[in-house]
């Protein structure tokens, strides 16, 4: 928890010395409350109070870093239960798992389907985070192979799955520039395995299903010999289990403030799923309630694409919603002589009315233009949709190319720019469409002829 | 070492409890949590969440060609549609009146009349019906179908904020439950309640429909505002704490990612499956976010879904740590 200014200044000498270039210790605070001073800028202040500061300035989830760059992620540092709050920061990291007891040929298909994975949503491209390694052969040699195996297919960060820290280190001597996460320590290699954390500097996951209580217990010892970089495994693999301890810890990092459980959470999915379906669904559930990393037995597009797109929508911030680049888009292999609807790009707008217009049965284009993220009604009253715009959004998008009709359709909210419009863009007919996305699909069917 | 707290919410509302059927009828129960969706060690969760078969009273040509296939030839009768939805699992029958759309045959109050009455007959469940979602049609077919099921305790719908007193005044005279729709709004969702209550509807008898997103299409929208509508009802505020119902079938098979398996890019995957998790992945959504009736289309998103609420609920009457 942050402190405030008043908590800060009893730390300080309250000497008044100015040496901070602040009339006073008091100022002083103030601006460290505010973050707009550094605490070094004070050449007397205790180590007590240094510690008490630092403390303070922990965020309430630890922010971890897997894998060394470029493709490095990110996760923790949340700050809300609920994203309406404030929003989901550090997007799920989705990790494809591959054993090695597996053929070096499946493995390498998996592990090159993976990486080069990529799906187009909205102007945005989603993909996998990282490669998971289970140590299933019981081998040190086999796994130290398979570590670097994938290594040199991938550049995705990676993660080491083995009990034995022995075996663990086997593939850290391959591996380790990447920064792999480790998994996993629990209660009966921890401390060999922190040793490795420590040793090689890189993230480690605690898997204790006994509780919470022993899992809090169990991290505390692991960053008392200075480890950091933790990651938690409650062990609760079904759907009310997971749901529950992934809110119990989240609850208790944010609203308790309680420490030995402020990091990250990474799942298994599979492990209680009985068909990929099921493990997509479960997958699901700890995207939108509180995984930082899920870990998938299973890569199929079909599967990935909605938990991308569902993380997408989660974590999208809601006072920001996403914007939908301006542009001309086609629905059902549209020709010239197909309809050509306006609307604007903020994203829910572009959803309701593209998803009207797909199930229309009517091959079109929609024409998107730039009203900075506000929807139909929105924009025309802030002067961001209006006749000029639209006009030049027709010119820019050279669409007089693309149609034959010269005609267009404009949302039935703004019939009111129709004059206008058709003054702004001569030789255009301007048809002024239904107020409701509903209707669009029988505003064809009854208005259009080409 | 420190020791956990389980932190423990007390929450000073609850969802009001609201009926479907009886009367000879199955009868289901949805509502009256008093914690946040299968938080079972923190409140009751007194009844698992339905979910509701759509059913059609026309032949809907404009289905993906994977779901008319699916349902086959019970596609040619209300009846027979809802007799194999019965079948396949569903709690409930959604009737959706889309034959008295104006672009859809634009029938009346006899068909509905007949239409309700055919799948009372044919199924034991307890029965939404939703009608063309336009106003004066609205009005007319939905009149019938609560005269028509008088007694039945049937969810009627939907009342929107422009037309709600004729549903609204013909679920009272019929003892039906009202479902009041609006458009991604907290407020205007508490609102319409209001409205609805004023009328006379009793808040048992009330479900709102929040409106869905599908997953891809908004979906984030409604999942937010469904938690924020049932944050607000479990802290107490009594216009907000109505049972919520989604209509994630209709919105999820809108997409082109449920539609289309030709002509998309190979990074959408296998298009059946991707279809069915596409409506399945809407639903769990909305199903943690509060949702109390999921209605859904194909009958492998009814059985996964039927699933995830089985293990969801697996923990009700435990205080787990």
């Amino acid at each position: 928890m942050p402190l405030s200014g008043i908590e800060i200044y009893k730390l300080l000498p309250k000497s008044n010395c100015k040496e901070c270039k602040f009339p006073t210790c008091l100022a002083f605070a103030m601006k460290l409350a505010q973050k707009q001073a550094e605490l070094s800028a004070c050449p007397y202040v205790s180590e007590e109070a240094k510690q008490a500061l630092d403390a303070a300035a922990r965020p309430p989830i630890r922010l971890v870093t897997v894998g060394a760059n470029p493709k490095s992620f990110q996760v923790g540092n949340e700050v809300v239960l609920f994203r309406h709050e404030k929003t989901f920061y550090h997007p799920t990291a989705l990790v494809v798992r591959v054993s090695d007891s597996d053929s070096a040929d499946s493995i390498a298909n998996r592990v090159k389907e993976a990486t080069t994975y990529t799906v187009e949503r909205v102007g945005h491209n989603m993909g996998l985070q990282g490669i998971a390694i289970q140590n299933k052969s019981g081998d040190k040699a086999a796994f130290a192979r398979c570590a670097q195996q994938v290594q040199s297919l991938t550049d995705l960060p990676l993660m080491l799955m083995a009990s034995d820290p022995g075996t663990m280190e086997a593939a850290l001597e391959k591996a380790a520039a990447q920064k792999p996460l480790l998994y996993a320590a629990t209660r009966d290699n921890w401390q060999p395995m922190a040793a490795l954390a420590k040793k090689y500097q890189c993230p480690v996951a605690i898997c204790e299903p006994g509780g919470l209580q022993p899992l809090s217990d169990l991290t505390e010892q692991v960053s008392k010999t200075g480890v950091e970089d933790i990651v938690l495994d409650p062990g609760v693999r079904d759907f009310n289990g997971s749901l529950v301890s992934l809110t119990q810890i989240r609850r208790l990092a944010l609203k308790s403030n309680f420490r030995p459980l402020g990091y990250p959470v990474i799942t298994f999915p599979s492990e209680a799923a009985s068909s990929l379906e099921e493990e997509a669904l479960l997958a699901g559930q700890q995207i939108a309630k509180y995984a930082s990393i899920v870990v998938l037995d299973h890569f199929s597009p079909e599967m990935v694409y909605p938990l991308l797109t569902l993380r997408m929508n989660i974590y999208t911030d809601p006072q920001k919603p996403i914007q939908v680049t301006p542009g001309v888009y086609p629905f059902g292999n549209p020709k010239p002589t197909s309809p050509l609807l306006v609307t604007t790009n903020f994203s829910l707008t572009y959803f309701s009315v593209a998803g009207e217009v797909e199930s229309s049965g009517f091959p079109s284009w929609l024409m998107v233009t730039d009203t900075e993220g506000l929807s139909v009604l929105t924009s025309w009253a802030a002067g961001k949709f209006d006749a000029p715009k639209i006009a030049k959004t027709v010119k820019e998008f050279k669409i007089s190319e693309m149609v034959s009709h010269q005609s267009l359709i404009l949302p039935g909210a703004v019939a009111v720019l129709r004059g206008e419009l058709e003054e702004e863009l001569s030789g255009w007919k301007v048809m002024v469409g239904p107020r409701d996305a509903v209707d669009i699909g029988s505003y064809l069917k009854r208005s259009w002829t080409s | 070492m420190p020791a956990v707290e389980l932190p423990v919410q007390k929450w000073p509302g609850r969802i009001h409890e609201v009926t479907l059927g009886g009367n000879g009828r199955k009868k289901v129960v949805v509502g009256g949590e008093a914690t946040l969706p299968f938080l079972h060690f923190e409140g009751a969760i007194p009844h698992r969440p339905a979910i509701a078969i759509e059913v059609h009273d026309r032949n809907p040509a404009e289905w993906a060609e994977n779901l008319r296939q699916v349902w086959g030839s019970a596609l040619k009768s209300p009846a027979a549609w809802a007799k194999k939805a019965s079948e396949l699992g569903a709690d409930l029958i959604a009737l959706r009146l889309s034959s008295a759309h104006p672009e859809n045959g634009n029938t009346g109050a006899e068909a509905a009349k007949k239409n309700v009455a055919q799948v009372l007959e044919a199924v034991d469940l307890p029965v939404i019906v939703l009608g063309p979602e336009v106003a004066e049609k609205d009005n007319e077919v939905l009149m019938a179908a609560a005269e028509a099921a008088r007694g039945q305790r049937l969810a009627i719908g939907d009342c929107m904020e422009k037309n709600y007193r004729t549903i609204a005044a013909a679920c009272i005279a019929n003892g039906h439950v009202a479902i009041g729709k609006t458009p991604i709004e907290i407020n205007l969702a508490k609102q319409l309640n209001i409205l609805i209550s004023d009328v006379g509807v009793s808040r048992d008898a009330i479900l709102m429909d929040p409106t869905t997103g599908a997953l891809g299409y908004g979906l984030e929208y409604s999942y937010s505002v469904m938690e924020r509508l049932r944050l607000a009802g479990l802290q107490g505020d009594a216009m907000t704490a109505m049972p919520m119902i989604c209509t994630v079938g209709e919105e999820a098979w809108r997409q082109k990612e449920a539609r289309v398996s030709e002509g998309v890019p190979t990074t959408w995957g296998q298009a059946k499956e991707r279809a069915i998790l596409w409506e399945g992945i809407t639903a769990i959504s909305l199903l943690e976010a509060g949702a109390d009736i999921v209605v859904l289309r194909h009958p492998r998103s009814v059985e996964l879904a039927r699933a995830t609420i089985d293990k969801l609920m697996a923990g009700a009457g435990q205080r787990s740590a």
